[in-house]
This record gives C-alpha cells, sequence and structure tokens, in this order.
C-alpha cells in the first residue's frame, strides 16, 4: 500500500517536470492543437484567439460555479482510518524546494480591507478556537487522498479582525511565492479552515508549516501552503496557476 | 423514372432530418475533443498502470486540457439535450430505434461478419445499428454523469455515491470512454465500408442517380 503511495508520489514529480516542459510549449505554441488540426485537416492559426475564447470559457464557468456552491452544503467526513500516510506532498518545486519557515520569526501579515491589521505572531495564531475535519483532499491531476487537518474557521478569523465580509475575494500569499485566492463564500464556508496542525501534529514542512488554508470545497491548488499573508479585495487577485490557465473557481 | 407532369426526377426521400445532422456533427466535435484533451488530463494522474500516447492529446499540457474539456463539455451537454429531446418528443427514438430485440442484434451481426447485411434502405436500422446506437446514447448519458460526479463531487455528493465513491467515478468515467469509442470505432468502420451512408448524413438524402434507359 505504502510502496504504491510512494510510486504515485514519483509518478507525480515525474508528471510535474512533465508539464513544466509542457507548459512552456504550450505557451509558446499556444494550445499545440496538433492532432485535432490534423484530424480536422486545417491549420488552426489564430492560436491566441482560441485561448482567449477558452479562458473567456473558464470565467464563464466560474460564474457557474459560483452559483452551484451552497455555502451550507457540508463535505463528507471520513474515519480516521481512511487517512493516508504518508499525506502525498505537491507543490510546483521539488520537496528540496520546501521553505524553511522560523516559526519565532513568523508573522501572518493582513492587508486589505481589514479594520484590525496588526500582524499576527505564531503564538497568537495557536491560540484561536481550533476544529479537527477529516476531509478527502483532492488535487486537479485527478488523485485524491483523505487527510486530518485542526485549525481555526477562517470565517472566525476574518470576523475576529473585522474583515469586510461582504468583499468578493480573500488572497493569500505565500513563503514559497506561491499565491491563490477564493471567493468570500467559500471563505466564510464552516469547513474552511486556518489549519496549523495535520493528522494530530504540528503541520510538516512539506504540508505547509506553519499556516496551510485548508479548503475542503475547492482543488487541491485552492488550499495554499505557508501561508505569511491574507488579503481582502474586491480586485480579481488571480493565482500561481490560475494566471497560467487553471480555473480560477475550482470548486468541487 | 420521372415525374409525368413535370419531367422532374422525384426528390429522394430524406434519410436524415436536420436535426439528427446538426447534432450528429456537433456531438462528433465535442466528443473528439472531450478525448483527446481527456487523455491529457487522464495522464496527469493514470488510474491504471499505463499512459495514453501523449501524442494524440489536446491541450498541451493539464491547465490547456482542462480549459478544452469544460468548454467542449458544454457543447456536448446542450447538443446533447437538443438530441435526446427531438429523440423522445418528436418520435425519433420510437420510429428509428425501436423495437430492437437481442435475437434480432445477434442475426444482423452474424449477417454482417458473413457479408449479408443489406443496406438497402439506409432510413431504416437494422437490428445491430439500433443497438449500437442505444450504446453510444448510454454511453455518453454515462460519460456525462461519471464526468459530473468528478467535476462536483461535494455540490453532487449523491451523485458520487451512486457511483461509489470519488475514485470509483474516475473509473468508471474511463471504462465508460473506452467503451463508447469502442462502439465509435466500430461505427466509423462501417461508414467506411458503406460510404454512402456518409453522404446521407452529411446531405440528409442520396443524390438521385438518373438511371441509364
Amino acid at each position: 500500500m505504502i510502496k504504491l503511495k510512494m510510486g504515485e508520489r514519483f509518478a507525480a514529480l515525474r508528471n510535474r517536470e512533465i508539464a513544466s516542459l509542457e507548459r512552456r510549449l504550450f505557451l509558446r505554441q499556444g494550445l499545440s492543437m496538433g492532432a485535432l488540426s490534423l484530424l480536422a485537416g486545417c491549420n488552426v492559426t489564430d492560436e491566441v484567439g482560441v485561448e482567449n475564447a477558452l479562458r473567456k470559457i473558464s470565467s464563464w464557468n466560474d460564474t457557474v460555479q459560483a452559483k452551484l456552491f451552497d455555502p451550507k452544503r457540508l463535505v463528507e467526513e471520513y474515519p480516521a482510518s481512511a487517512i493516508v500516510r504518508p499525506f502525498p506532498f505537491n507543490a510546483f518545486y521539488d520537496e528540496d524546494g520546501i521553505p524553511a519557515v522560523s516559526a519565532a520569526d513568523f508573522s501572518l501579515e493582513l492587508a486589505g480591507l481589514i479594520r484590525e491589521r496588526k500582524p499576527w505572531s505564531l503564538a497568537e495564531l495557536y491560540a484561536l478556537p481550533q476544529v479537527t475535519q477529516t476531509t478527502r483532499h483532492i488535487c486537479v491531476e485527478g488523485w485524491s487522498a483523505v487527510g486530518q487537518w485542526s485549525g481555526t474557521p477562517l470565517r472566525h478569523f476574518l470576523e475576529r479582525v473585522g474583515a469586510d465580509t461582504s468583499a468578493r475575494y480573500v488572497g493569500f500569499k505565500c513563503a514559497d511565492d506561491y499565491y491563490t485566492s477564493i471567493d468570500m463564500a467559500t471563505a466564510l464556508h464552516p469547513q474552511t479552515l486556518m489549519a496549523f496542525r495535520q493528522d494530530g501534529d504540528v503541520l510538516p514542512a512539506p504540508n505547509g508549516f506553519p499556516l496551510k488554508i485548508r479548503v475542503p470545497t475547492k482543488l487541491g491548488f485552492k488550499n495554499p501552503k505557508h501561508v505569511r499573508a491574507i488579503f481582502v479585495t474586491n480586485e480579481y487577485p488571480g493565482g500561481y496557476w490560475e494566471d497560467q490557465g487553471y480555473n480560477w473557481f475550482a470548486g468541487l | 423514372m420521372s415525374d409525368a407532369r413535370t419531367g422532374r426526377l422525384p426528390a429522394s426521400p430524406t434519410i436524415h432530418g436536420r436535426i439528427v445532422r446538426l447534432t450528429h456533427w456537433l456531438n462528433a466535435l465535442a466528443f473528439l475533443i472531450l478525448l483527446l484533451s481527456g487523455w491529457k488530463i487522464y495522464n496527469a494522474s493514470p488510474v491504471f498502470a499505463f499512459r495514453l500516447p501523449s501524442e494524440l492529446t489536446l491541450g498541451g499540457w493539464l491547465g490547456g486540457a482542462l480549459l478544452w474539456h469544460f468548454a467542449a463539455m458544454w457543447l456536448l451537454a446542450l447538443n446533447g439535450l437538443l438530441y435526446l429531446g427531438h429523440g423522445f418528443l418528436c418520435g425519433h427514438f420510437r420510429r428509428k430505434l425501436w423495437p430492437v430485440s437481442p435475437a434480432a442484434v445477434w442475426a444482423d451481426i452474424r449477417a454482417a461478419f458473413s457479408g449479408r447485411l443489406a443496406h438497402d434502405d439506409l432510413s431504416v436500422y437494422n437490428a445491430a445499428q439500433r443497438a449500437a446506437y442505444i450504446a453510444l446514447i448510454l454511453g455518453i448519458t454515462l460519460l456525462a454523469l461519471s464526468g459530473l460526479a468528478i467535476w462536483k463531487p461535494v455540490q453532487l455528493a449523491p451523485l458520487v455515491q451512486l457511483f461509489g465513491g470519488f475514485d470509483t467515478a474516475r473509473v468508471v468515467h474511463f471504462v465508460a470512454m473506452a467503451l463508447t469509442l469502442a462502439v465509435t470505432a466500430v461505427h466509423v468502420l462501417m461508414v467506411v465500408l458503406v460510404p454512402r451512408t456518409l453522404l446521407a448524413m452529411l446531405i440528409g438524402r442520396l443524390p438521385t442517380v438518373r438511371s441509364p434507359q
């Protein structure tokens, strides 16, 4: 079982290498419609136009998904026996690129439409009320793994610091230069957590020490790790993968 | 044979109506895009111990394939609803696909392999055709439902449970793809063997040929 998981992990690593290579090709060649244009017997020259059209449909899909999202519907919880160990590592870099965040120096910055924007130390964050959830993490690549996270509902924190919860977006900046953003409705969902712990221990470095935003209603890449800043805004903040073409809403 | 009064050839009978032809080709386009982008998505995290040929896939990278996949799903769904609505409400399915019995299907398949299956009247489907087209309708419906389950496993949780969980829904989606593709391959092969069926699906009827006197 663990062997298989490890195999999957190496496969995921290899995929990432292939993916990054393919991404570069994609950016150069547009949507590389080789097979399709071959079959259609035509040369699709206006690839920028095609990509723009596909991105427009993707934003339309954002709108549809926001309507489909039920803020009261809870994600299924699993028994502890379903937890996958070790929990898969996945990032836009290999494991040697995991950022070393110092617990003593860490401070969570707040910005944007938030009333009390003083930074939070790790000790202050750990003192917040915490809940635990055992839920399924689903990666955009297709694999999934059940994990257990503990932390403070993001809703509780946003209300506590006086965030404008009528704003449209909550954005996250990370110590590894990753960034992403979610819609306010999802940020206020009862199972969206500021996770400080995983599987009973302090969040391990590969899984996002010291702070990961656990969003079980969204794909894995909308669950930022090593979060060092949270901001609230009405201007579309995008994200690391989203800016390259992944669908922004990415709701489950 | 020409009309005695006008001297013109009688219009050849319609084999496929406009809606059937339109939805057929839009469905073919949507299926091709979903198939090739789906293979790229599958390769990002294969369900089975193999990958699909990357050079045949569509999208360039996972993000590009997902853009294609989640755009073409709208074409497949809306076009499919038009086709199903037409099929059920206008009697197309009742007239063309019904009745179909296993015995008749088996007899027609055997006749096809021995080269005795007649294609005199393209407007009447033989039993093997009926079975194949019903299989395609069911296969694509299963693809759409399992696809919805994978896309929205939280909002459509009951659908995921119906498939026996998220990972099983992925397997169902893949197997439904493989079966639908297999039936489609046979379908295309039959068109190659009886090419005038392609003409009928393009222009709706066969051109009237003046027979030499």
